[in-house]
């Protein structure tokens, strides 16, 4: 292996900071750069969407991790800085502000970003979430009686909606599917979590957003594919994400849908992802993917560390998918994946309890796993997903004698 | 090694409880992290490092 005396991990969220925590703990002690984008340090994502945008927490509660503990760990952090190319020989990472870094190893964790509609650029009420500032700008713009509508139902558009209603929003949620989130959590937990929606007053509507009516360079509106029209003040566009992969444009690591990696995690030699972006052969199902879950980001940022230190001793990324999702007063975990499952069967609790926990099949091959309001159960079914375990039914009690 | 968890912070997302299982508990109710060992012994502290690294929250701090 060639002497790594620095290395340079290029994206400051969870990922990067992850990777970098990682690296060092791990007995790496050359130079160490983080790079970030955005002029806040690290911080976690999951509760913008959430204690965020519907103000129960104030910004400096979701740093990852104290200012000191970078100084502690010798991590130079530089924050408000972009990267703007990646040397193609790896061997160095150009900055946004005219800085260069040379860099025996970098890791890509850039993550990705809103995608956004076409012609509302610079229209004032449209918004995008997935920065603090964009969510606190968000909060800023909702209120008693503003009317909201969300373009996208996924779990980014539904929890915004939630807190928006909470704020007060005459919220519309706009999604493609018959109820929001069927796929990722399949009928029983997406049943409950519609019902409860109806429960909070916020309306749903199947369509699909193809533009932003807006006069004097504001949002009065929506129009949905079919022709209809909403009429709006505020305009959430929570239609999934773009990897932010431009500034590799020339280097020579693989762009497809984010950064093409091996099993290890590596793009190249000397080249690695972690994170959203990460493009990886899924050992369970052998198909490439990126994942944007929460844990992965950590738990491939863990792997991709030590994969990076250990030379031949490195050891595929394949985390189990799990995320969580908060919808009012349901928390609900997903463990495996729903989506392609054709049956499903109750374990624990039922809907009507709002309690439950189910098992989601391809034939009697357990795929996927949900609890809602069941946290303590979700872990016991954890490795029947793992193991693709055969479901036979419930247990039975033991005949008695 | 001390831990102090934020019980606040916590998803229960119950990654500490496969990390570290001597260490870390989840709550019956509510599912979220309860401290078994909040001094655990020298063999258990790589474990309880890997725990604070893949906690989703940050709910996990570590003091020497």
């Amino acid at each position: 292996m060639n002497s790594l005396d620095e290395i340079v991990v290029v994206g400051a969220g969870a990922a990067g900071a992850t990777t970098a925590e990682t690296l060092r703990r791990q007995g790496y002690e050359g130079r160490l750069t983080l790079v970030g984008a955005e002029p806040h340090p690290p911080y976690d994502r999951p509760p913008l969407s959430k204690q965020i945008l519907s103000g129960r927490w104030e910004p400096d509660r979701i740093r990852l991790r104290g200012p000191e503990v970078y100084d502690r760990l010798g991590i130079d952090v530089r924050l408000g800085t972009a990267a703007s190319r990646l040397d193609p020989a790896g061997r160095a990472v150009e900055l946004a502000d005219g800085g260069r870094l040379h860099a025996d190893a970098v890791v890509i964790a850039t993550g990705v970003r809103p995608r956004t509609l076409p012609g509302t650029e610079g229209v004032a009420g449209v918004h995008v979430l997935r920065t603090l500032d964009d969510a606190l700008a968000l909060r800023e713009a909702l209120g008693e009686g503003r009317r909201l509508v969300v373009a996208g139902a996924g779990l980014l558009g539904t929890e915004a909606a939630v807190a928006a209603r909470g704020l007060g929003a005459d919220v519309t949620l706009v999604g493609s599917e018959p109820v929001p989130l069927l796929d990722l959590l399949g009928p029983p937990a997406a049943g409950l979590v519609a019902a409860v929606h109806r429960e909070l007053g916020l309306r749903f509507r199947r369509g699909r957003v193809s533009g932003v009516v807006s006069a004097g360079g504001a949002a009065t509106g929506v129009l949905l594919a079919d022709g209809t029209h909403l009429p709006a003040d505020v305009v959430l566009v929570a239609m999934g994400s773009l990897t932010n992969t431009e500034w590799l444009a020339g280097s020579g690591v693989r762009v497809g849908d984010g950064v093409v990696c091996d099993e290890l995690g590596a793009a190249r030699p000397g080249v690695w992802a972690a994170g959203d972006l990460a493009n990886k052969p899924d050992p369970r199902t052998g198909r490439r993917r990126r994942w944007e879950h929460r844990t992965q980001a950590t738990e491939q940022a863990v792997a991709v560390a030590r994969n990076l230190l250990a030379g031949p001793g490195a050891r595929p990324v394949a985390p189990l998918p799990y995320f969580w999702t908060d919808q009012h007063d349901l928390r609900i975990q997903v463990f495996g994946e729903i989506a392609g499952t054709d049956r499903w069967h109750i374990v624990e609790g039922s809907p009507a309890e709002r309690r439950f926990t189910a098992v989601h099949c391809v034939e009697d091959r357990v795929r996927g796993a949900v609890a809602v309001n069941l946290p303590r159960s979700a872990q016991q079914l954890r490795p029947l997903v793992e193991n693709e375990a055969r479901w036979t039914g419930l247990p039975t009690e033991a005949p008695a004698g | 090694m001390k831990i102090i968890v934020d019980r606040e912070r916590c998803v229960g997302a119950g990654q500490c409880v496969l990390a570290a299982p001597a260490v870390f508990e989840q709550n019956r109710e509510d599912g979220l992290v309860e401290l078994l060992r909040p001094e655990p012994a020298q063999d258990l502290h790589e474990a309880v490092t890997e725990a604070e690294l893949i906690c989703p929250s940050g709910a996990i701090e570590l003091h020497s």
